[in-house]
């Protein structure tokens, strides 16, 4: 019998294998502690972090959808300072590379933000999130346009030495061209998909069912979108992609594999099963056992089309 | 907290549309105590997607059981009701933090509106436990729903029920109740009682103010749409003093009455 090696070196993010934790859906690293190591994880994904603190948008802010949520959270978080001070001590006592992912209100608080976060220590790398669709200023308004995402990260770029993931929103017409801008702006690797902008009314009292009208739809329900965008971007460009959009079970994630994803990110679905993570690792070792498959290597992009 | 498969002992509808569950689950029940909740997976298809929480309603740890008791609401909870004895249920919990009895407590009221009677019954067994003197208000729209009525009885409380519509008990809210009492008793601070509430958000909003003007220390136990249960989601967030949000999940489901900024939260979220 073999003994697959799952281990995936991100644009020098060396993980111990291919599944990740997606931004907000494991804090700062402490929810889940009792239940899943995080040593064992291929990366954590920390809460999107801006500049101040943010006590993020009024409630409800989540409802359920058919095979998924509409979430509008708001970039709920403790700020940098705090997250420097208070949170990334925690993070650092765990063998986990730990992605610390960033959002601004405008270009300049991108770069300081990558700055400040590329002078602390225990920090593998930066996600830069322009695809948040919960909030008013930045976020997915730089993801929409390529040339603002151009922009935004050609400046982060030259501010921190850190391998560098650009979170790309699915709300646009042509995903590659927006990738493409990312990759020339000298981004390392690309992270897709952030959440579908959505809408939910309670037929009762004829209102939205959040707060803010809209919010982001997540979960199996979007999964086929996100294989649709990862295939895409994955024929386009020549940069390592972490999947995302409704993995619940290792199947889910060796689909995104399959289609060009050197990576994946859990997200919805920790809070539906929070083993999910473990237990893809799991399912993905048996897949390549019962394959024959050596290395994960020859798996990624490997669709038969 | 324990990730766990709980087995259904007994499932009953006790009254029209609301259900009690026993569960054999000897981690949580060991581990449990009042106000704590219980995240649940529904079933193993993704539609619903997401646990839905419950108030633990009784902890037997003797048996290593609990009870749950839940109205049917939506797609979830009536897909529960399908649970038969000796079904396995996915059970994460005991989450969140409970109602903190002071050790020195003479005296508590409990006030419970519907199905907020929910992890109020926990309470009252604990507090007569504790030989603390209890008052219950259980209100109800209408005589069949009111719930738990001879229960706490059975522990010794003395229990006032109110009907919306008149058909058992006082006429009115279980808030309009508890004002008459107050207004009756108004020496009822000197006992430095402790209230513990559950119920819809009106009724929190009056309790709140009511307890205030008569020097009364309250806790209220909420409810919010859920995710993650444990903290890292921000999905079921209370606005507080101060203009910032605690997790219902997390930072309560218990709260001090006085810290959160009832005027500021949506009134849809119950």
């Amino acid at each position: 019998m073999i003994t697959p090696k799952l281990t995936v070196n991100i644009s020098g993010i060396k993980m111990r294998n291919p599944v990740m934790v997606a931004s907000g859906t494991f804090g700062y690293g402490e929810g889940y502690e009792n239940l899943v190591p995080l040593d064992k994880l291929g990366a954590i994904v920390t809460k999107g972090i801006t500049m101040d603190e943010r006590s993020g948008n009024p409630s409800p802010r989540i409802c359920e959808t058919p095979s998924g949520m509409l979430n509008a959270i708001g970039l709920q978080n403790v700020g940098l300072k705090n997250f420097i001070n208070e949170r990334l001590p925690y993070l650092r006592q765990f063998d986990v590379p730990v992605i610390v992912n960033i959002c601004g209100e405008s270009v300049d608080e991108y770069v300081e933000l990558s700055k400040r976060l590329s002078e602390v220590s225990g920090i593998a790398g930066l996600e830069v999130n322009i695809s948040c669709p919960n909030v008013q200023r930045g976020g997915m308004i730089f993801g929409k346009d390529p040339d603002l995402t151009y922009e935004v990260v050609s400046k982060v770029r030259k501010s921190t030495h850190l391998p560098l993931i650009v979170k790309l929103t699915p709300n646009v017409g042509d995903i590659t061209c927006i990738a493409n801008s990312a990759r020339l702006a000298g981004c390392d690797a690309i992270s897709l998909i952030n959440t579908l902008t959505a809408m939910a009314i309670d037929i009762h009292t004829r209102k939205p069912k959040l707060a803010t009208i809209t919010g982001g739809l997540s979960g199996p329900a979007i999964k086929p979108v996100a294989i649709r965008m990862v295939w895409e971007v994955a024929k386009a460009i020549n940069l390592p992609i972490i999947g995302q959009g409704g993995i619940m079970d290792a199947q889910d994630a060796l689909e995104f594999i399959i289609v060009g994803a050197s990576a994946v990110s859990v997200g919805t679905g920790n809070f539906v099963n929070p083993m999910a993570t473990l237990e893809i690792i799991d399912g993905i070792r048996r897949y390549m056992i019962e394959h024959r498959i050596d290395e994960i290597d020859q798996l990624i992009g490997s669709v038969k089309v | 907290m324990f990730l766990t498969e709980a087995t259904v002992i007994d499932h009953l509808e006790i009254a029209s549309g609301y259900y009690r569950m026993i569960l054999e689950t000897p981690k949580i029940s060991c581990q449990a105590y009042p106000g704590q909740f219980i995240h649940t997976r529904i079933s193993d298809q993704y539609d619903p997607l997401l646990r839905r929480p419950f108030s633990i309603h009784r902890i037997d740890r003797k048996r290593g059981r609990i009870e749950i008791l839940y109205r049917v609401v939506g797609k979830g909870t009536h897909l529960l009701t399908k649970a038969r004895p000796g079904y396995k249920l996915d059970v994460f919990g005991p989450l969140g933090n409970g109602f903190k009895v002071d050790r020195y407590l003479k005296t508590a009221i409990i006030i419970a509106g519907g199905i907020g009677v929910a992890p109020l019954l926990t309470l009252g067994e604990e507090l007569v436990k504790r030989g603390v003197s209890t008052r219950v208000f259980i209100g109800a729209k209408t005589r069949g729903l009111i719930l738990c009525e001879n229960e706490f009885k059975e522990l010794g409380c003395e229990v006032r029920v109110s009907t919306e519509d008149g058909s058992s008990g006082y006429f009115g809210t279980v808030t309009d109740m508890f004002r008459d009492f107050l207004l009756s008793n108004e020496d009822i601070s000197g006992s430095s009682p402790s209230l513990f509430a559950c119920g819809p958000y009106s009724m929190f909003r009056e309790v709140a103010l009511l307890t205030r003007r008569f020097n009364i220390y309250c806790q209220v136990s909420l409810e919010e749409r859920m995710a993650c249960g444990v903290g890292v989601c921000l999905g079921c967030a209370v606005r507080v003093k101060g203009g910032v949000y605690k997790r219902v999940c997390k930072d309560g489901p218990v709260f001090s009455a006085e810290e959160v900024a009832w005027n500021d939260n949506s009134q849809a979220y119950c």
